[in-house]
């Protein structure tokens, strides 16, 4: 079936819908598209908070908060990027309040905020509570709220349509293809300006707090084009996931007072970050708990775990400000925060980079400012280089909000001033191709061991300590199960509702993530943020100050070629020198 | 059809750790192929620490992948796998098997019931959305907005503390004796998201939300079953929220 839009957004998590409201404000039509019912997005699944310089608790200015992105990101981030988010993010939040998020509450009825690692006041002088939460179920009411508010503006939906293929030509997007789940059809949306909001890649590891069905479908469609992923050697690990289980436990339970201890019930964190301690940002907590454990500090039957202790908290905080997760912790391990310390360990989380776009959301070719027309990206799957090497929490959601809005406003005005490009002929192709070739091989291997050993040796060979011997084994072996990938038995023939097929797909997309990953995290001979190398122990701003554009080259199989694109190390009014980070 | 199979294990947890024995037995349908839903049984694997749906993910990895139901999250807060596990509505991911099954014993699963199945657990969520649609879902509120945000007590935003913690995944609903018989009815979830807005201090439609309430689809067709309140796995007290409801239309105001 064929449709016809001004404006199409894939993907229907915070970013989409964001993206799909502001586009609408733009008098244009709108679609869009998400393999998940919109309200089923892993943005519902964000508990800590959205950061924004309020200031309702304690002083705070948005120069602060730029700075801590800036900082927190190892100086990789754009400084533009960082002042844009940290002035928008303020508005931002007031009007997703003004949509009615039901936001906690301080004692004077403004949005409730709580400290969150690595946002500080006064330039790194101490923590400020800069997160404003509903409980710890943050993202669950940003995505219900902007669903609710889509639902308001009337926006259309293609719910369980899998994207699978970008129509790209002469430089110019011309609308995507979507596989219908229930029907196994394929349709063809022609489109004047495409949003691509589609998440991240987080199963592509084995520990994760990811939903099953992130599995960067868009950064490898867009990948397969020739065009480039930005800085995808950073990849976050969250300190506290619920051990062996990887589901996150948020950050926003240290921000009410809960410690790391080791066997011993050291508060080890003392000693990686004296000034900040437990709130330090994300990379360093993560690797502090790895230290611990290798050195044999650990807890539980593996001893590859640490505790966190809530047991000094008020009842009333734990089973309040941090249900959620007392939840988790009650459903899953059996224990009771309140009384029990419970065991933890890092767990794969978010991807900083992404598809590479400018401050307008527009998805970027290269590395010397050529860009993809009517193409646009955001959130999680995109790279507008705002978290550099490493992501402070809160500053996704607020991603989603800002660049979600920013690409729904440009994406409108864009199609409003331009007819519709042709189709590309027969635009179904690739995609028949993808799907004749997945249904008709008869091959042993299934989907599901060659995915789990892509996600155990990446969370080896690529994890949150890394070095050259094993990366270029993680190359070969990415190699190899691409190799046997090409194999894929798929064994359900039907029509409808296939999901062993789209299972398959997602498997393809994921293994396309961890070559590009893989290769930029080999290329890169530094540690900067989330990327630390055991065989360059340092940061080196002489060599390494710029993003890594990693392409899929189109004529080797297998092969990456990387470029490089340059780090913007001034914002608009203010600029932060690149320093040590120490917290 | 009974098969054998290698330990199912999400949590890949040391050798140590014992595994049990474990027939789930699946109501399957393929709308392709059966003309009515039949019963199937796989021997499986397990750890008594498994999720309910480590297990069926097992099944559909290593042993049957053209079993086929909703998924994402894995931890029960994506609202995509209401399932009837052993008779009740429940989320799989949310369901250890400790808590179903002992070594040796039998998980049922079947679809929720009173929307149609479209192939295995997987049903038709339409009529449930439309449901969802007619309560007007959305914060409405014209006056200007001020600069910075509305002011809300705390005690104000508790009022809604429960009901905005709904995940849409419709063990209530389909779990109720009333929406079985008469699908027309908006159902428990429909009125938890009315209730999300009628007790907003900030929302200006509670008039008009309390009316859709009164109609002969809405809240006066609850026969406080309870059956709602069992099914929520987010421990929402759904039967109240309804009666606090009702209480409203009764009043004429939240
Ligand atoms: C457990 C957890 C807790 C977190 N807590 C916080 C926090 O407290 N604060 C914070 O700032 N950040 C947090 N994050 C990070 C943040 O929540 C995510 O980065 C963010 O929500 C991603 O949003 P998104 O809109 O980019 O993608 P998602 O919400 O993941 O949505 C992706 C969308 O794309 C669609 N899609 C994907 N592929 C296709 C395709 N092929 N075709 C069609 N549609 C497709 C899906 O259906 C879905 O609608 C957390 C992350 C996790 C996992
Ligand atoms: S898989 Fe998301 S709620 Fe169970």
């Amino acid at each position: 079936m064929h449709h016809r839009y001004d404006v199409l957004v894939v993907g229907a998590g915070g970013a989409g819908l964001m993206a799909a409201l502001y586009a609408a404000k733009g008098n244009v039509s709108v679609a869009c598209i998400s393999k998940l019912y919109p309200t089923r997005s892993h943005t519902g699944a964000a508990q800590g908070g959205i950061g924004a310089a309020l200031g309702n608790v304690q002083e705070d200015h948005w120069e602060w908060h730029m700075f801590d992105t800036v900082k927190g990101g190892d100086y990789l981030t754009d400084q533009d990027a960082a002042e844009v988010f940290a002035k928008d993010i303020i508005d931002a939040v007031y009007e997703l309040e003004h949509m009615g998020l039901p936001f906690s509450r301080t004692p004077d009825g403004k949005i409730a905020q709580r400290k969150f690692g690595g946002h500080t006041r006064d330039f790194g002088k101490a923590a400020v509570e800069r997160s404003c939460y509903a409980k710890d179920r943050t993202g669950h009411m940003i995505l219900q709220t902007l669903y609710q508010q889509n639902v308001k503006a009337g926006t259309t939906f293609y719910n369980e349509f899998h994207v699978t293929d970008l129509l790209i030509e002469d430089g110019r997007c011309r609308g995507v293809v979507a596989y219908e789940l229930s029907t196994g059809e394929l349709h063809t949306f022609h489109a004047k300006a495409v949003i691509l909001a589609a998440g991240g890649y987080g199963r592509a590891f084995k520990i994760t707090s990811n939903a099953l069905t992130l599995t960067g479908d868009l950064m490898s469609i867009y990948y397969r084009k020739g065009l480039p992923l930005e800085d995808m050697e950073f990849y976050q690990f969250h300190p506290t996931g619920l051990a062996k289980l990887g589901i996150l436990v948020t950050e926003g339970i240290r921000g009410e007072g809960g410690i790391l201890r080791n066997d011993s019930g050291e508060r080890f964190m003392e000693r990686y970050a004296p000034t900040i301690k437990d709130l330090a940002p994300r990379d360093i907590v993560s690797r502090s708990i790895i230290t611990e454990i290798r050195e044999g500090r650990g807890v539980g039957r593996d001893k590859d775990a640490v505790n966190i202790d809530l047991t000094h908290l008020p009842r009333e905080v734990i089973e309040g400000k941090l249900a959620e997760i007392t939840d988790l912790a009650r459903t899953y391990l059996g224990m009771d925060p309140v009384k029990d310390l419970v065991p933890i360990q890092p767990t794969a989380h978010y991807a900083m980079g992404g598809i590479p776009t400018d401050l307008n959301g527009l998805c970027l070719s290269d590395g010397n400012g050529g860009s993809v027309e009517g193409l646009y990206a955001a959130g999680e799957q995109a790279c507008v280089s705002l978290h550099g090497a490493n992501r402070l929490g809160t500053n996704s959601l607020g991603d989603l909000v800002v660049f979600g809005r920013r690409a729904g406003i440009y994406a409108a005005q864009y199609a409003r001033q331009v007819e519709f490009a042709d189709m590309p002929e027969n635009p179904e192709r690739e995609s028949v191709d993808l799907f004749d070739r997945l249904r008709a091989s008869n091959g042993k291997d299934n989907a599901a061991s060659i995915r789990k050993e892509l996600q155990e040796s990446m969370m080896n060979n690529v994890g949150i300590f890394r070095n050259g011997p094993d990366m270029a084994k993680q190359v070969g072996i990415v190699q190899e199960l691409k190799a046997r990938y090409a194999n894929v038995g798929v064994s359900d023939p039907s029509r409808r509702y296939n999901s062993e097929l789209i299972e398959a797909m997602e498997l393809g997309f994921m293994l396309d993530c961890a070559e590009a990953m893989t290769a930029s995290a080999l290329n890169r001979t530094e540690s900067r943020g989330a990327h630390d190398r055991e065989d360059f122990t340092t940061r080196d701003d002489e060599n390494w100050l710029k993003h890594t554009m990693a392409y899929k080259d189109l004529n080797r199989e297998g092969q990456v070629q990387i470029g490089y694109k340059p780090v913007s190390l001034k914002g608009f009014t203010r600029a932060f020198e690149p320093k040590p980070r120490v917290y | 059809m009974t098969q054998t199979h290698a330990p199912t294990s999400a949590a890949p947890v040391s050798a140590s750790v014992p595994m049990i024995q474990l027939k789930v037995k699946v109501l399957r349908f393929d709308p392709e192929k059966d003309k009515k839903a039949h019963w199937t049984t796989y021997d499986v694997e397990a750890q008594a620490s498994d999720r309910v749906l480590d297990v069926i993910n097992h099944i559909k990895w290593y042993m049957e992948p053209s079993l086929t139901f909703r998924r994402s999250c894995m931890h029960g807060i994506c609202g995509s796998d209401a399932m009837l596990i052993n008779g009740r509505n429940r989320l799989a991911c949310k369901t250890l098997v400790r808590d179903v099954a002992k070594s040796g014993g039998t998980i049922t699963v079947e679809p929720i019931r009173g929307l149609k199945v479209e192939k295995d657990l997987l049903v038709d969520m339409e009529p449930f959305f439309d449901s969802y649609k007619a309560i007007m879902p959305y914060f409405i509120n014209e006056s200007p907005a001020p600069a910075a945000e509305r002011i809300q007590s705390e005690e104000e935003a508790e009022r809604m503390a429960h009901s905005s913690n709904c995940i849409l995944c419709a063990c209530c609903t389909t779990s109720c004796p009333i929406f079985w018989v008469n699908g027309s009815y908006l159902g428990p979830a429909a009125i938890v998201q009315a209730h999300r807005f009628i007790f907003d201090t900030r929302d200006e439609a509670t008039q008009q939300r309390l009316g859709i309430m009164n109609q002969n689809t809405g809240v006066w067709r609850c026969r406080t079953a309870y059956n709602c309140t069992e099914a929520c796995p987010r421990d929402i007290p759904i039967t109240q929220l309804i009666e606090e409801v009702k209480r409203a239309v009764m009043y004429g105001q939240a």
